[in-house]
């Protein structure tokens, strides 16, 4: 017998739990601005987060899911992206979203229950995706648009996508992964491995001892990142979106984190977690890592992080306020649910329109 | 003898044919160790064990399936699919393969499955959980669809769809799972899959609803009946095949007919009824028949879908209007 194939999986770390480098850094990590920078998106998002899981409890936001603990994900990934870059996100996409121009405000409105959510005012996101709820569909979409970059013989563009570890089960994963394979897509796609899928253990997920290994059969580069450092995260998306830009073809990034949350607020992790899973977990959390890094940077001092907190709650109010004023005082009227449905509205539902108006009060 | 909501009556169905037929294992996402994000089958793994009640991978099209595959060997899977929005994965498999086999095989093979999932609007929840597409299975022979519009009904048809011998679809209208509770005997008695129930009976106006929409349809005969109009309401029940027989009988009675469906308007259900009375008793009928339904578009987020689903209201004025026809 003789051996065909065999493959490896790399894993990248760049900052240990304590927050100190475990390797040689890249360049980006002694530039102050950038990384600061990296911070204080991950800041805003946790507030941001913590606010809308408020105000869902008092009754003035629907099902919202937060980012706990998952921050470095979504915000080194994207601070990757370029304004001709596509972003094609998932519903726990947030950090993404912010990190290529969606406003806190849309986030709030579309789990507020207004779709004027996904209608992103900033030219940065005039041609992203709105989030996919149904699980899996984005990473065809993201190779759809991958495929018009390619076929147009676009350069400088590639694809952005993201799915948890547990929608890596699905069929549409790997029909995604295949084409992106044999077309040599310029797309990239990053796993928030948060260990959950609602209930579901990652080890009920999958027997492959990676979701990284899962690009292999696809004949696309795969590795592992700790997903709790921003550096590494910003290192292996950076990479693989230039990489794709230059015809270098798809990468798979599995980011190891940890969900420091609940699902969503319809959700109550103490049912299925084990609560010392959670502290452990606790301990490697990405925020906390990335300041002592700054710290010993020199790049901030104590008094700096303390305001940088005060000027992202500030800004989150301000965001929310925005989001209010519009539900209140801008709220959509009821036959908007016919105006977006068609360029424009065929004959047959002009009297439902009209009932609708017409019933407006009830 | 236990009071139960919907959600509850149904885990009690459940729990009962576990225990009495070994063959009924329960499949899907969350169903074990969470027991289900709506607690459907909360502890039923602990009771019997995470071979019988096993949380699956994420995957719809791989959890209807494995259902496929288990039932010719005897088994009695009941999948459950989270909600009814994150069913089209599994419909290549459901519509593609599991409503053919007893045709396709000219009945040496047969699935005695059930497909359940939760389904419609009303809870304010995020985009894709609201939606009522019954009519894409409603429209696939072979296949029956039964929708249950209390926690009575909950227990004995979801004892009778388990026990059916071909795949059913069963869709629970998530928006009354707390809302009103019975009185519960755990007796392992199934209700009839081929019929649906009289609730009200009345002689000016038949109405036809099911599921959620039910609870809708009896308070608008209850403010009809003060206007002097008599309602007789009409749980279709099992929406596919249905029972047509028991609704041209009440529309010979009463000359009028008010169809009520939380979906869409085009191509449902309601229409299909519509269609029969149009068909069956034209000279009975003494107004056109009318239909109450969801508009045709796309299930509006929380924020606008109280403007969306067929209200009181809504369904009373279009009984008022047929009353006013003749
Ligand atoms: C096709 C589909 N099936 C089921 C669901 C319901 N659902 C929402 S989130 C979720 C778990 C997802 O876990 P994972 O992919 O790990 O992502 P995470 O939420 O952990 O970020 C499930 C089952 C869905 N949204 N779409
Ligand atoms: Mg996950």
């Amino acid at each position: 017998m003789q051996k065909l194939a065999s493959f490896e999986v790399n894993y990248l770390q760049y900052l240990d739990e304590g927050g100190k480098p475990a390797n040689d850094l890249p360049d980006f990590a002694d530039d102050h601005e950038v990384m600061v920078g990296l911070y204080r998106s991950m800041q805003l998002l946790r507030h941001l987060d913590a606010r809308a899981v408020a105000l869902q409890r008092v009754g003035r936001m629907r099902t919202y899911p937060a980012s706990e603990g998952q921050e470095a994900v979504g915000v080194g990934a994207s601070s990757c992206l370029s304004d001709r870059d596509v972003l094609v996100p998932y519903y726990r996409g947030t950090a993404m979203m912010l990190g290529h121009g969606v406003q806190p405000h849309e986030i709030l409105l579309y789990w507020g229950g207004d779709e004027r959510g996904s209608d992103y005012q900033n030219p940065l996101a005039k041609e992203d995706f709105p989030i996919a709820v149904p699980i899996a569909t984005q990473m065809l979409h993201a190779a759809g648009v991958a495929s018009a970059i390619k076929l147009r013989g676009q350069k400088d563009r590639a694809v952005l996508t993201e799915i948890g570890e547990g929608g890596t089960s699905e069929g549409e994963f790997y029909e995604a992964l295949n084409v992106a394979g044999v077309w040599n897509l310029p797309m990239v796609c990053v796993i928030n491995n948060n260990q959950w899928a609602i209930s579901v253990p990652s080890e009920m997920q999958t027997a492959a001892q990676t979701y990284a290994q899962k690009a292999v059969a696809a004949g696309i580069e795969g590795l592992q990142v700790d997903g709790n450092d921003v550096i590494a995260v910003k290192d292996a998306v950076g990479k693989a979106l230039d990489k794709a830009r230059n015809g270098g073809g798809a990468t798979l990034i599995e980011a190891v984190t940890y969900r420091l949350c609940d699902h969503t607020t319809a959700d109550d992790a103490s049912r299925y977690e084990d609560a010392k899973a959670r502290a452990e977990a606790e301990k490697k959390e990405p925020l906390g890592r990335l300041a002592k890094y700054l710290l010993n940077l020199g790049a901030v001092n104590e008094k700096q992080l303390d305001e940088f907190a005060v000027a992202a709650k500030a800004e989150v109010e301000k965001e929310v306020k925005i989001y209010f004023d519009i539900l209140e005082n801008k709220p959509q009227p009821p036959s908007a649910m016919f105006d977006y449905l068609y360029a424009e509205l065929p004959e047959r539902f002009r009297a439902q329109r009209d009932e609708v108006m017409r019933r407006g009060g009830e | 003898m236990p009071t139960l909501t919907l959600i509850e009556a149904v885990t009690l169905a459940l729990d009962h044919e576990m225990g009495r037929d070994k063959e009924v294992v329960i499949l899907g996402e969350d169903v074990g160790r969470n027991g289900g994000v709506f607690r459907a089958t909360d502890g039923l793994q602990d009771k019997y064990g995470d071979q019988r009640v096993l949380d699956t991978p994420l995957a719809e099209a791989m959890i209807a399936g494995l259902s496929i595959g288990m039932a010719t060997q005897g088994m009695k899977p009941v999948a459950e699919i989270q909600f009814m929005g994150f069913v089209f994965p599994a419909l290549n498999q459901i519509l593609g393969a599991a409503a053919r086999m007893r045709n396709r095989t000219r009945g040496r093979l047969h699935l005695p499955m059930v497909v359940r999932m939760p389904y419609g609007g009303g809870i304010h929840a995020p985009e894709h959980h609201s939606e009522s597409t019954e009519a894409i299975f409603a429209h696939t022979p072979g296949l029956r669809v039964v929708v249950p519009s209390n926690p009575s009904r909950a227990y004995g048809l979801l004892l009778a769809a388990i026990r059916d011998p071909d795949p059913v679809i069963f869709l629970e209208p998530k928006r009354i799972y707390r809302i009103v509770k019975h009185e519960i005997e755990d007796d392992g008695e199934a209700y009839p899959l081929d019929t649906c129930f009289v609730d009200r009976q009345g002689d000016d106006v038949t109405f036809v609803a099911w599921g959620a929409m039910m609870h809708e349809t009896l308070l608008a005969a209850e403010m009809l009946a003060k206007e002097g109009v008599s309602a007789e309401v009409i749980d279709l029940a099992t929406v596919a095949p249905y029972d047509v027989e028991t609704i041209i009988e009440s529309v010979e009675k009463t000359g009028r007919c008010v169809i009520v469906a939380e979906a869409v308007r085009t191509g449902g259900v309601a229409s299909d009824i519509a269609a029969e009375l149009a068909e069956r008793c034209l000279l009975s009928l003494i107004a056109p028949v009318g239909r109450v339904t969801g508009y045709d578009t796309i299930m509006p987020y929380a924020k606008l879908e109280g403007r969306y689903l067929p209200s009181v209201d809504r369904i009373a004025d279009e009984a008022r209007k047929v009353m006013a026809f003749s």
